[in-house]
C-alpha cells in the first residue's frame, strides 16, 4: 500500500483536506502548489516578516484559517510537499511539474485536482490602464502585502468578493470611492431564501454592505459600467445607475471582477469530459457526486471543480480523497462519505442562490464596443474578434482563437475567455454553450525562458 | 514619480536596497517585486503591443501582465517574486528577440 502514488495539485482548503485524508489512510501524498506557502486563495498566508493577527487578516474566517494552516503544518513529514512548483501538464498517467526550471514527471495512481479559481472578468473600456486590477488582486495586495492598490479605489463588478474586499479596504483605512454592483439588490435579497444551506455568506455580504454605507461609502446596485477613464492611468469610472443616469467617480484605482471562474486547464489536458453549467454560465469538468472525473484515477475538488467557496472546498477535498481511496481498494468509512455527499448536495441549492444573487452579466459582455480591448495580453479588440465570426465565419471559440489570437496570449484565455465566448455567441446568434469553450493548452502557464530554451534545444 | 500602491500597515520591516532600471530604491523585506516597484512608481512595464504601460492585473500569477527582466534577459513575474538584497530589474526586455515566445 505504501507504494501507491497519490498526488494532490493545490494546497488550498480543498487540497489540504484531501492530503490530510490520504495521510489518515496511511498514504504519503505528493502535494504540489505553485505558491510559496500553503493556504490557497482565501487562507493565503502573509510573508514571515509580517505580524498582523489572524483576526486582522481573515475576519470572520480567522478560526478556520488557523485550523487549515495548523492542519497542513502538522502534515509536514507525512506529505511530500512541493511548493513553488507548477503542474504544467498531465499526460501518460503522469503530472508534469516545473520548479526553478527543473522538470519532473510524477506518475500517479490517483490524482486530486484542487486548483481553485481566478477572477471572472469582462472587458470594460479602459480596463488595461495602470491602476485597474482584478478584485482578487486588490485583496491579495492588502492581505499578503499590506498595501492598497491606490489612494481612492472604486470596486466594480459583482459577486461576494465585491462587498468583502470593499469592506476589507475600508476597514484597513483605505478610501473606497464607490462600490458599483452590476447585480440588483432585490436579487440578493430574494436569493437569501435559496441560500439556506449557507445563509452566512449572503448575510455577511449584507453586513459588509451596511458597514460600507455606515462609513459613507456610496454603494450602487444594478449599474452599467461605461468606461474606466484615463489617458495613461486610471482617473475615474463612468457608469449608469439603475435608473439610467450617468455618473462619474474620480479615483486612481479600480478593483473589478464578476465572481470567479474555475481553473480547469489541467482537467482538460487530462482529457476529462466537461459539462456546461447553466446556473453559472460556464463550463466545468464533469464529476459524480464524490468528485470522480470522467477519466479513471482523476478527482476534482474545491473551486476548481465548481465555485462553491471555502467550506464546500474542504468537504469536497475530503470526499474526493475518500473516493480515490475507495477506488484504490482501501477501506473507507462509507458513512462518512454519505454525510459529506449529503452536505455537498445541499450546496446545489446554494449554488443556484449565488447565481441568482450575483448573475454573470452576459449582456454586458455581448455589448462590449468594437474598440475595447478584449485580450489584455496581445491588445486585440472586440471588433477584431467579431470580424472572425462575420468575415471569416469562425463557428466556435477555438477557431476564433486561431483566427484572432484572442485566448492565445500568455494568460491563456483566463481573463478574456468568458467574454470572448459571449461576443462570439452574440454575433452568431447562438447560446453561449453552442460556441464551445477554449481548450486548455500545455504549459498551463508560461514556463521560465531557460526551460523553454532547454525544451527547444 | 508618485507611487501607485499605498502601504497601510507592516511598515517596520527591514529595508532592502534594489535597483529598478539602474536607479536604487528601498524596498521592505517580504515585499513582492511588484509591490517594491509600485510603492515607488506608477507602472511596471510597457505592453509589448504598443498599447501603453501596465502595472500588473491579477497579483496571483495568472495574467502574466507583470513581467519584468534582469539585465541578462531572464524574465521575472513581479507579482510572485520576492525581493532580495541587490536585486536589479528592468521594465523593458534588454533585447528584442525575447518576445514573442510561445506560451
Ligand atoms: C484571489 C481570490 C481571493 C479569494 N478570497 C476569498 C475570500 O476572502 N473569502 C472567500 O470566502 N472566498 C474567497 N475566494 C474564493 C476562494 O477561491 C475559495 O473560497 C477557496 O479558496 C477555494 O479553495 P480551493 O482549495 O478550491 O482553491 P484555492 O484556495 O484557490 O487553492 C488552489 C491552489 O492550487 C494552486 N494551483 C492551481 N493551479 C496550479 C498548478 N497548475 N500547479 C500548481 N499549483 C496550482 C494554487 O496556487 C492555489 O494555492 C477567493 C478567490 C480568489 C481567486
Ligand atoms: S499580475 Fe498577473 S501574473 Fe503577475
Amino acid at each position: 500500500m505504501a507504494d501507491l502514488r497519490v498526488v494532490v495539485v493545490g494546497a488550498g482548503p480543498a487540497g489540504i483536506r484531501a492530503a490530510q485524508t490520504f495521510v489518515e489512510a496511511g498514504l504519503r501524498p505528493i502535494v504540489i502548489d505553485e505558491g510559496n506557502a500553503s493556504g490557497g486563495q482565501i487562507y493565503r498566508r502573509q510573508p514571515a516578516q509580517f505580524r498582523r493577527s489572524y483576526e486582522t487578516l481573515y475576519g470572520f474566517e480567522a478560526k478556520t484559517a488557523k485550523a487549515i494552516h495548523d492542519t497542513f503544518d502538522r502534515l509536514v513529514g507525512q506529505v511530500d510537499y512541493r511548493p513553488e512548483t507548477l503542474a504544467w501538464n498531465i499526460y501518460d498517467g503522469a503530472v508534469h511539474t516545473m520548479r526553478d526550471g527543473v522538470a519532473h514527471k510524477i506518475p500517479f495512481d490517483a490524482l486530486v485536482l484542487a486548483t481553485g479559481a481566478t477572477d471572472r472578468l469582462l472587458p470594460i473600456k479602459g480596463w488595461t490602464l495602470p491602476g485597474c486590477y482584478s478584485m482578487g488582486a486588490a485583496q491579495i495586495a492588502l492581505k499578503a502585502q499590506a498595501c492598497a492598490i491606490g489612494r481612492q479605489v472604486v470596486f466594480l463588478g459583482t459577486g461576494p468578493l465585491l462587498y468583502l474586499v470593499s469592506y476589507q479596504y475600508a476597514k484597513a483605512g483605505a478610501d473606497v470611492a464607490a462600490v458599483l454592483d452590476t447585480s440588483a439588490l432585490s436579487g440578493q435579497i430574494h436569493a437569501l431564501g435559496l441560500m439556506t444551506s449557507r445563509p452566512g455568506l449572503l448575510a455577511k455580504g449584507l453586513y459588509y454592505r451596511a458597514q460600507l454605507l455606515a462609513r459613507g461609502v456610496p454603494v450602487h446596485n444594478g449599474v452599467t459600467p461605461v468606461e474606466i477613464e484615463g489617458t495613461d492611468q486610471v482617473e475615474a469610472v463612468r457608469f449608469r445607475t439603475r435608473s439610467g443616469a450617468e455618473r462619474r467617480v474620480a479615483c486612481d484605482a479600480v478593483g473589478m471582477g464578476f465572481h470567479l471562474r474555475s481553473e480547469t486547464q489541467l482537467a482538460d489536458l487530462a482529457r476529462c469530459a466537461f459539462v456546461f453549467d447553466e446556473d453559472l454560465a460556464q463550463w466545468r469538468p464533469e464529476t459524480d457526486s464524490d468528485g470522480r472525473a470522467s477519466v479513471k484515477g482523476i478527482y476534482l475538488a474545491g473551486d476548481g471543480a465548481r465555485v462553491l467557496g471555502a467550506d464546500a472546498a474542504e468537504k469536497s477535498g475530503r470526499l474526493a480523497a475518500l473516493a480515490a481511496l475507495q477506488d484504490l481498494g482501501l477501506p473507507v468509512a462509507v458513512r462518512r462519505m454519505d454525510v459529506l455527499r449529503r452536505e455537498q448536495q445541499r450546496m446545489e441549492q446554494f449554488r443556484r442562490g449565488l447565481a441568482r444573487a450575483f448573475p454573470w452579466p452576459a449582456e454586458l459582455a455581448r455589448a462590449v464596443a468594437d474598440d475595447v480591448l478584449v485580450c489584455r495580453c496581445e491588445a486585440i479588440t472586440a471588433g477584431e474578434l467579431r470580424s472572425t465570426a462575420t468575415l471569416k465565419g469562425a463557428p466556435e471559440l477555438n477557431r476564433a482563437k486561431a483566427l484572432s489570437r484572442v485566448g492565445m496570449g500568455r494568460c491563456q484565455g483566463r481573463y478574456c475567455g468568458s467574454a470572448a465566448a459571449e461576443i462570439l455567441a452574440d454575433v452568431r446568434g447562438e447560446r453561449v454553450e453552442a460556441v464551445g469553450r477554449l481548450r486548455g493548452q500545455a504549459p498551463v502557464k508560461p514556463l521560465p525562458l531557460s526551460a523553454v530554451r532547454g525544451a527547444a534545444s | 514619480m508618485p507611487a501607485r500602491f499605498v502601504r497601510v500597515a507592516e511598515q517596520d520591516r527591514r529595508p532592502i536596497e534594489i535597483e529598478i532600471d539602474g536607479v536604487r530604491h528601498t524596498a521592505l523585506e517580504g515585499d513582492t517585486l511588484l509591490v517594491a516597484v509600485l510603492t515607488h512608481a506608477e507602472r511596471l512595464r510597457q505592453s509589448e503591443f504598443s498599447d501603453g504601460s501596465r502595472a500588473g492585473f491579477c497579483l496571483m500569477g495568472a495574467c502574466q501582465d507583470c513581467w519584468m527582466w534582469t539585465a541578462d534577459g531572464q524574465r521575472i513575474r513581479a507579482c510572485t517574486a520576492t525581493v532580495a538584497p541587490g536585486m536589479s530589474v528592468l521594465t523593458n526586455p534588454p533585447s528584442e528577440d525575447i518576445w514573442p515566445i510561445s506560451a
